[in-house]
Formats: structure tokens, sequence, C-alpha cells
């Protein structure tokens, strides 16, 4: 179990005004734990300065299994395992390994990268998630600080940020 | 920085707020089932129950209990088929195209529409699984699976088993994509959420917590996903219309197959959609998310994709006669003058003439006449594919072996059934899902609200 923990949490209304707000608790030195929002905030990212998501090329390599397992199931089982001639065409007739070997790059691209996702991002159908706060799903965007993570600063001082930055309320939240 | 126009058409009415948009969508799933959402339901299992006998019949006797004969090997199954696969595409068109072409009002229907894509796929997948006759055999003959029945493979040379591998992909795509659009839905009513129906829809959430870092990875796989849906959904019909294209059967033998059978897709899909999406609205009084323009825009693709489907029927026409095949002639003039004429003007009426009365605002803008073409065109589209199936194979190149197909009591209630099916799920959907997503609204809310626009 993680040692108990203190956020401070800061109340947005807006997202304009949290796109700024995360600019500036950046800019004064606060560093931000994470930021909820009910729904995706284009920009966020960029202002909170994460890197970009690496999941495209995780479904390009997916994808590449795919159509490399595809053609090597057909061209086995077509050419070398049991070759009979059908309609007389040739055993290894590539252009009508096409539709599969598209249909299944298609599905291991898909599944792959959404495998993948869901790993990174701890989702599971019995995982847990720490709620900084009920309205986060509902019209709030959250921005949580963690008071381990800024001992250079004061508590009141992070709290004094987050009000000028446009926060509506500014709360605190510990987890055991 | 998100530009935010003022002169934009608002995508929802009435002014809402985030929180709004939360307890709006979220009323249908809190609330208990209302009388009229008790009666749909049990019309639904009523008829589902009455068509299940028609398929234990079918499983139990063999698709003898069908009207096909030594001519007609395909008739109301894979009609059926097609014209539910077809059904099924407007959904994934919504999500994954319009995600592409950045069309925001797909926001508010895309979760309704592949709902319908699923269920419809469902539907559409019981026909050639019946069809199989020994269906509990099937997944040897349908899928890469080592058996000794003979031929110890499937056969990849094959468009039915190009088939499989389209539907049973585009089934998967499809339901991951609409279950990954849930998630942050299903989070918003759990947080509402107490005791039992906490722990599921809890469960069902996955323990979504709405982090920047999360949407940020959510809004890179939804892109990602669309990339691979749209093809998706241009393959699919076309691996569909290669059952018939790859054949040499007169009118089915066309190269103008694929991008016709797609188009048809996509406009039996909005019809269905707009069905479907015009008794959600007034059923859940969601008309302030689903308005007049999201029909007005539905309508205009109702008759772009009419368009092209009725210049795909002209074009037929004209390469048959331009071919100089006279067994190909025979078959289009035999469509429309033959002992199916009225399979062939019903399409004829219900695809290319009534999607055209779009063109007037005024039907355009009218929820009573949108509803009743959207049947229409349903209807048409079931029946271009009997028109294609059954009057190609009913006179083929020997006439000795020319037929009439007639459907037995046990096709009608099969394909009953799938209507039980499909509204069963559906009205399932309607109850215990946000028919909404919640979350793509509150983003478009901000950018296209009333309130900018002042």
């Amino acid at each position: 179990m993680e040692r108990d923990k203190n956020f401070i949490l800061g109340v947005y209304d807006d997202e304009d005004v949290l796109l700024h707000a995360v600019s500036e608790v950046r800019t004064s030195g606060v560093k931000i734990h994470e930021v909820f929002t009910p729904y995706p905030v284009h920009g966020l990212e960029d202002v909170l300065g994460y890197k970009r998501s690496r999941l495209p090329i995780a479904a390009f390599l997916f994808g590449l299994l795919g159509t490399t397992l595809a053609l090597t199931m057909q061209l086995y089982m077509m050419r070398f395992d049991w070759p009979m001639i059908i309609g007389g065409k040739d055993n290894a007739a590539i252009p009508d390994f096409i539709p599969v070997t598209f249909e299944l790059t298609v599905l291991l691209a898909a599944f792959g990268m959404v495998g993948v996702f869901m790993i990174s991002s701890n989702l599971k159908p019995w995982a847990q998630p720490r709620i900084f706060d009920l309205r986060s799903t509902d019209d709030k965007h959250i921005m949580a600080i963690d008071i381990a993570n800024n001992t250079s600063l004061e508590v009141v001082k992070i709290q004094e940020i987050l009000k000028s930055s446009g926060a509506t309320e500014v709360n605190n939240k510990s987890f055991e | 920085m998100q530009v935010t126009s003022s002169v934009r058409e608002p995508l929802v009415t009435g002014g809402k707020t985030y929180h709004d948009v939360t307890h709006d969508v979220s009323r249908q799933v809190e609330g208990k089932p209302t009388l009229l959402w008790f009666l749909a339901f049990l019309t639904a299992v009523g008829t589902l129950a009455i068509g299940l006998i028609a398929v234990t019949a079918t499983v139990w006797e063999g698709i003898g209990m069908w009207g096909l004969n030594k001519t007609i090997g395909w008739a109301w199954d894979i009609t059926n088929f097609v014209w539910w696969v077809g059904i099924g595409h407007a959904g994934t068109l919504i999500s994954a195209v319009l995600l592409l072409f950045r069309q925001k009002w797909r926001t508010s229907i895309n979760r309704a529409a592949e709902a319908m894509t699923i269920f419809a796929v469902i539907c559409a997948a019981m026909f050639p699984v019946l069809h199989m006759g020994r269906p509990w055999l099937g997944a040897y003959w349908a899928l890469p699976l080592p058996n000794t029945f003979g031929s110890l493979w499937v056969n990849f040379n094959s468009p039915l088993l190009w088939d499989v591998f389209a539907i049973s992909t585009y089934f998967s795509v499809s339901l991951v994509f609409w279950y990954i659009g849930l998630i942050p839905d299903f989070a918003t009513i759990r947080d509402r959420a107490t005791g039992l129906r906490k722990v599921i829809y809890g469960a069902l959430s996955f323990g979504w917590d709405g982090a920047a870092k999360t949407w940020m990875r959510y809004e890179s796989v939804s892109l990602i996903l669309a990339g691979l849906a749209t093809p998706l959904v241009l393959s699919v019909h076309t691996i569909v219309s290669f059952d018939f294209a790859t054949s040499v059967i007169p009118g089915w033998h066309t190269t103008i197959f694929p991008p016709y059978f797609v188009a048809g897709a996509i406009f039996s899909g909005f019809a269905m959609v707009l069905t479907l999406m015009i008794i959600t609205r007034k059923v859940f009084k969601l008309e302030d998310y689903i308005t007049m323009t999201h029909i007005e825009l539905m309508n205009i693709v109702i008759i772009i994709t009419g368009s092209i489907v009725g210049i795909a029927y002209i074009t037929e026409f004209f390469i048959a006669w331009y071919s100089g095949v006279e067994a190909e002639q025979y078959a289009f003039i035999n469509r429309a003058t033959g002992p199916y004429w009225w399979a062939y003007w019903s399409m004829m009426t219900c695809n290319v003439i009534s999607p055209q009365l779009f063109w007037v605002k005024k039907i355009r803008t009218s929820i009573i006449a949108t509803f009743a073409l959207s049947i229409v065109v349903n209807i048409g589209m079931w029946f271009e594919r009997f028109v294609i199936i059954v009057t190609s194979l009913h006179r083929d190149y020997l006439p000795s072996s020319w037929a009439m197909f007639y459907p037995s009591i046990t096709d009608v209630g099969v394909y009953l059934f799938t209507f039980g099916l499909f509204f069963t799920l559906f009205f399932l959907f309607a109850k215990f899902f946000p028919v909404i997503n919640m979350a793509e609204v509150k983003s478009v809310l901000k950018s296209t609200s009333e309130k900018v626009r002042k």
C-alpha cells in the first residue's frame, strides 16, 4: 500500500481558464501530479508537457505482425501443407490472399493497440481508481498537486497560486 | 488553442451546461424503465420468441424448411444477410469517417449508430451460419482449424471465406471502438451511483479516472481506430459484393459491384439510423442533442448515397447493353419486365425516386417525412438485394431449370427472429447504456454553444 498522500486540488469550471492555469502553475514552479477532466481538452497535453503517445507505433507494429501472419498462414496452408488445384488457380494465388491479409492486418493492429492502451493506462474491470473529486467525470476540471512532490513550496503558497490562476475552489484530499 | 467561431450553428440547443448533459443522458440509465419501454421491449422479445421457432425448425430439420430450390440456392437468407450488414455500415461511418473528416455533429449520434452496427452485424451473421445447415460444424468450414473432414483447410480463394474474415473483423473492431467510447461515460454514471449500480458500472468503466494522460492516449486510440475502421467499412461491403461479382452469373458478374454495394450500405445504414434516432430522441426527450441540424445533415447523406445508387442502377443497365453479352442483356431486361418486375420497380421507386424528395428543404427538415422516407429507403434496399440475388438466379443459362422463389413460413420466421433480436438488443442498450456520448458532446459544447454565438 502506498503511504498516505496529501493532495491539493484546484477545481476549474472552464477549459480555457484551465489551460492558462496549467501554464501559470507550472511556471511558478509547482509540479502538477495530474489533471482530471470530464472530456478530452485539446491542448492540455501540450501545456502539461506530455510527450506524444507512442500508440501509433504499437498499432503499426501489430499491423505488420498481422500482415506477416496472414500471408504466412495462407501460403503454408494452400501451397505447402495441403496443395489443391481450385478452379484452375495457382496454389500460391497471392492476389486471392489479399482480402484476408488486409482484414487480419486491421484486426491485429486494432486489438494490439487497444491492448497496449489498456495496459499502459491501467484500464481493467477490477481496477480501483483513486477518484480525486467525483465531479471530475461530470462538469469540473480537477488539478491535483501532490504535496510530497512540492516540498520546496509551502501549502498556503500553492493554494494561493491555484486561486490566482482561476480555480473556483481549492480543496485537500488524502488517500490511505 | 482552439479557435472558436462565433457564427457557427450550435450543435446542441437549449443552452445546456456540462452538468445538464450528464443529467439528461444519465437520467435514462438511472430512472426506472417506463411503461412505454416495457411494452416496446416485450414486443421485441415476443417477436424474438416467435422467430425462434423458425430458427429451431431450420436447425432441427435442415434448410429444406426454407423456400429454396435447385435453381435458387440463395434467396431470403443472403438477401437478409446483405441487408443487415449494409445497415450496420452507417455506425462505423459516423464514428470513423466523420471523425477523420472532423465532422463534430457526429458526437450526438455516434453512440447509438455504433450500437446499431453491432446489433445489425449479429443479425446478419445469423443467416450464413444457419445457411450452413449444420452450424455446429460451421467453425471447421469457416475458420482455418485443423480437421479430418477431407479438404484439410478452408479455401482462401473463395470470396465466401473472405466474408468470414471481413465480417468477424468488422464486428470485433466495431465492438472495441464502441466500448472504448463507452468507458468514460460509464465512469460518469459510476460516480453518480451508489450500491450495486456503482459496482456494476465501476466494473464496466474499467477504472477510468479521466486523467489528462489517459485522455491523450484515448484520443490517439480513437483516431487510429477511425483510420483503421474507415478502410474496413469500404472493404467489408466490397468483399460482400465479391460473393456475387467474382461469380459468372449474368447480373452479378460486374465490376461496379464494390462501390455500388458500399454506397447502398451507407444509404440504408443512414436510413436506419434516422428511423431509430427519431424514435429515441422523442421517447428520451433528447431533442436538444439530436437536433434538426443532425437530421438534415443525415438526409443530405441520404440524397448523395441515394443518387450514387441510382446512377449505379442505370450504369448496370448501360453496361449490360454495351457489353453485347446476350445473357447479360437478358438478365437486366428480365429484371425490369420479367416475373419479378414488381420487386424491381419497388426498388427503383424506393431507392431512386424517394430520396430525391429530400432536395426540398421542407421535406428534409420535417420529422414525419424523414421518418416515413427512412423506412421507405430500408424497404427499397431490401428489394435491391432481393432483386440482385433472386432475379439473377431464377433464370440462368439453362431454360429447363428456370424456377420461381416462394418464401416459406420458416423464411419469414427467421427474418422475424432477427428483427426481434435487433430490437431486443437495442432496447436493452437504450435503457442501460448512455445513448449519447456524453464526453464527446461536452467537448463540442463550448465551441458551438448558443452563449458563444451571442
